[in-house]
């Protein structure tokens, strides 16, 4: 199967694929580098987006509607979480933040087991994007096309609130400096808490987005948090254009050794991170001194 | 020099006498343990003997998956051994067919079930046995689903000297080159499924097909896809254009179905099983696959239909253990399904099936023994006598300890003909265990000591 086909159709997987991770990973990433808190809950907030879609739908039938309402109720689980415990664990040392937030994910999955069950629900795609679309080197679902397209715009909604706001520039200024950003009399802690409740929901509704792709189980943040990490790694921690390109360059390494044998897809991931940590320690777009 | 020989002549002399008095205590440690009762000299203590039998009541551990890829499997398999272990202790007349000496419990002592999660991983299951037999010195183990789990609770046994009555198992080895003197199954596997469904296949497709393989990255997934694979090639002339090979938990199937997509296949073998089969049906049906490719299941999966609908399952051939619809034709079926529907509100899978058959047979084959001593039980296993079950008569072959059973051949029905919202499958056939089974020796099955 390795052939001129089968190439192109592996590299627009790995797009898509490559697109998702960014979205997620620009979550986790911000976050990271604001508040300085590796938050291993994404997962989590990841498959709450998928299930408080699910529910939406379920409800009004509308997929719109889920999406608004799923990443909405996301964000409000990432404020209350930042509110409620984290802001406590900001001064405390780096392995008790990432406890009680490993500790949270955990209770966010077990809880929606106990709702809903392990049993997998699926989201039918919108019915507009049903079926499937022929783009000459395959044939490709079409409903994944258009959840590039979504991924893509929402991306680019992120990009224009970090850079295009003033909201997004002290957040931009936070990732480099909080202390400073904080003595000029700027309210870092609420700023702290926006920054939480905007990255959870960019896995939030990356996991909405996903839903009709894979359908929704309580563990399926597991395996993208691990990949997430990866992408921060690969593309600098804190830095948003690193996201996008780590998510890619993820992306297209998983499909493309896929063509040649599955097995190694993770395998060959996990040395392009090694080759950035020993050459570009700060990852690829990442810079010295961040958090 | 002298000083030197002096020195170690009494250094010895000492650790002599310490070592002698040492292995007298230690001698008489085991004697003063043991009650007089059980202390019969061809029985001797091993294991949690005779400890774990000494109560009003006997404990197994169950290890089953209830998180992660097979879970919803797991669930359904604990229900089929709860419901066992109650009709057990009421002498339900279900299971006095299957084990007629069993009366409100098997040789006086009531059964009870602890449960813990193995999320289909084998350090959880193992572990967890170990709690249980430390903490309530349980006489035997069950719980599979991953036959890696299997192999290992397999191994367990043997080590501990505690029956292990194998689950949900689909892999060769479980009773093939992993084999143990102290683990029974009693479900169907890899090698019986390949040769009663490969000829269905070449029947209904003829020969020199293409087919793309789809196979979990572990024993079973390895050994199905090899078992079905020596058949298809061998007798019908069918080539594997592409075997994507993906671990256990993959969600997104995209890059295995592009390759397949580019692999010119006429059929898909989908040898996933959990939730690895739902998604990569449902998605081999978004990326356009299916139906143009046929989708073939060699080892079928509890809920598959449920859950991904009867559009995707409709004229799709599995081979499998147990259909509920056998009621019509076995009347122990019959009796099976209604009790479990009546306690659980759905008809039982064939998870439930099995879980439920390993415990009656288990009843059956202690109290057919007189004794909770596990060399006697093992025996009684192997004296290969042939006992009712739900799908007929069946019999253990004593060499590698796996039941001689029927496999059965479903296939999906379309919406419109389901009779019932569990009316997904029909029953194809029913074909007889003796001639789909290896060599008792083939797999390299060597089953180790009683004691």
């Amino acid at each position: 199967m390795i052939n001129w086909a089968n190439f192109i159709s592996q590299c627009f997987n790995g797009l898509v694929l490559g697109a998702l991770l960014a979205l997620i990973s620009s979550g986790l990433t911000i976050i990271y580098g604001t508040l300085g808190v590796l938050n291993l809950a994404h997962g989590a907030m990841f498959m709450l987006g998928g299930y408080a879609g699910w529910v939406a739908y379920d409800y009004t039938g509308s997929f719109i509607v889920a999406l608004i309402a799923g990443s909405l109720f996301v964000m409000l689980v990432g404020v209350l979480m930042e509110r409620l415990i984290i802001r406590y664990f900001y001064t405390r040392p780096q392995e008790d933040q990432i406890l009680v937030t490993f500790g949270l994910g955990i209770v966010f999955v077990e809880a929606v087991r106990f709702f809903f069950g392990s049993l997998s629900k699926t989201v039918p795609p919108p019915a507009l994007f049903q079926g499937i679309t022929n783009l000459g080197f395959m044939v490709y679902p079409t409903y994944r096309l258009a959840s590039l397209g979504i991924v893509t715009v929402a991306l680019l909604a992120l990009y224009l609130v970090l850079y295009r706001t003033r909201i997004g520039m002290i957040v931009r200024a936070g990732i480099e400096d909080s202390v400073m950003v904080g003595s000029l009399g700027i309210d870092v802690y609420k700023v702290f808490m926006l920054v939480f409740g905007i990255g959870a929901m960019a896995a939030g509704f990356a996991g909405i987005v996903n839903a009709p792709v894979v359908s929704i189980a309580p563990d399926v943040g597991e395996a993208i948090l691990v990949q997430t990490f990866v992408v921060v790694v690969i593309g600098g921690v804190g830095s948003f254009p690193g996201a996008l390109l780590g998510g890619i360059i993820a992306g297209e390494i998983i499909s493309i050794t896929s063509m040649f044998n599955p097995g190694y897809a993770y395998v060959m991931l996990f040395v392009a991170m090694t080759l950035v940590l020993v050459f570009r320690p700060h990852g690829l777009l990442g810079t010295a001194g961040r958090e | 020099m002298s000083f030197n020989d002096n020195n170690r002549a009494g250094l010895s002399r000492r650790t002599l006498l310490h070592a002698g008095a040492g292995l007298a205590g230690s001698m008489m440690l085991p004697v003063s343990i043991i009650s007089p009762a059980s202390a019969a000299s061809d029985q001797p203590a091993m294991g949690t003997w005779p400890a774990g039998s000494q109560g009003d009541t006997v404990y197994i551990g169950a290890t089953v998956p209830r998180t992660g890829a097979y879970a919803v499997q797991g669930e359904d398999e604990l229900k089929g051994m709860q419901l066992a272990v109650e009709h057990i202790n009421e002498g339900n007349d279900l299971l006095k067919q299957i084990a007629p000496k069993i009366d409100k419990g098997v040789l006086g002592k009531k059964v009870e079930l602890i449960v813990a999660d193995s999320a289909a991983k084998p350090n959880n299951a193992v572990q967890s046995q170990q709690t249980f037999i430390n903490d309530k010195k349980i006489i035997a183990m069950t719980g599979a689903t991953s036959s890696a789990v299997a192999v290992a609770l397999n191994k367990f046994a043997q080590r501990e000297k505690i029956l292990y009555l194998v689950a949900i198992s689909g892999s060769n080895d479980t009773t093939g080159k992993d084999c143990a003197r102290y683990s029974f199954r009693q479900c169907v596997y890899g090698e019986t499924c390949a040769n009663a469904i490969g000829p269905v296949l070449v029947k209904n497709f003829g020969k020199g097909k293409k087919a793309a393989f789809m196979t979990p990255d572990y024993t079973y997934g390895h050994t199905v896809t090899k078992s079905v694979n020596d058949y298809l090639t061998s007798q019908g002339g069918w080539e594997m254009v592409t075997n994507q090979i993906s671990p256990l938990g993959t969600q997104d199937f995209s890059q295995y179905l592009t390759n397949i997509a580019n692999s010119g296949a006429e059929f898909i073998v989908n040898v996933n099983w959990g939730r690895d089969a739902v998604l990569s049906v449902q998605q081999a049906k978004q990326f356009g696959l299916t139906p143009t490719m046929k989708m073939v299941i060699p080892y079928q999966i509890p809920f598959l239909a449920k859950e991904v609908g009867p559009d995707l399952t409709e004229g799709v051939f599995a081979a499998t253990d147990f259909w509920w619809t056998m009621e019509d034709k076995f009347p122990l079926a019959k009796a099976f399904v209604e009790s479990f529907q009546k306690k659980y509100n759905y008809r039982p899978e064939w998870g439930a099936e099995n879980a439920y058959m390993q415990f009656a047979i288990w009843a059956r084959m202690v109290s057919e023994a007189g004794t909770f001593y596990p060399p006697d039980v093992i025996k009684q296993y192997e004296k290969g006598e042939t006992f009712p079950s739900m799908v007929g008569d069946v019999k253990f072959r004593p060499e590698d300890h796996q039941l001689i059973r029927p496999v059965v051949i479903v296939r999906g029905k379309a919406a419109k003909d389901m009779k019932n919202e569990e009316d997904f499958w029909d029953v194809v056939e029913i074909v007889p265990g003796e001639g789909l089974m290896q060599k008792p020796d083939a797999f390299g099955c060597q089953l180790g000591d009683y004691t």
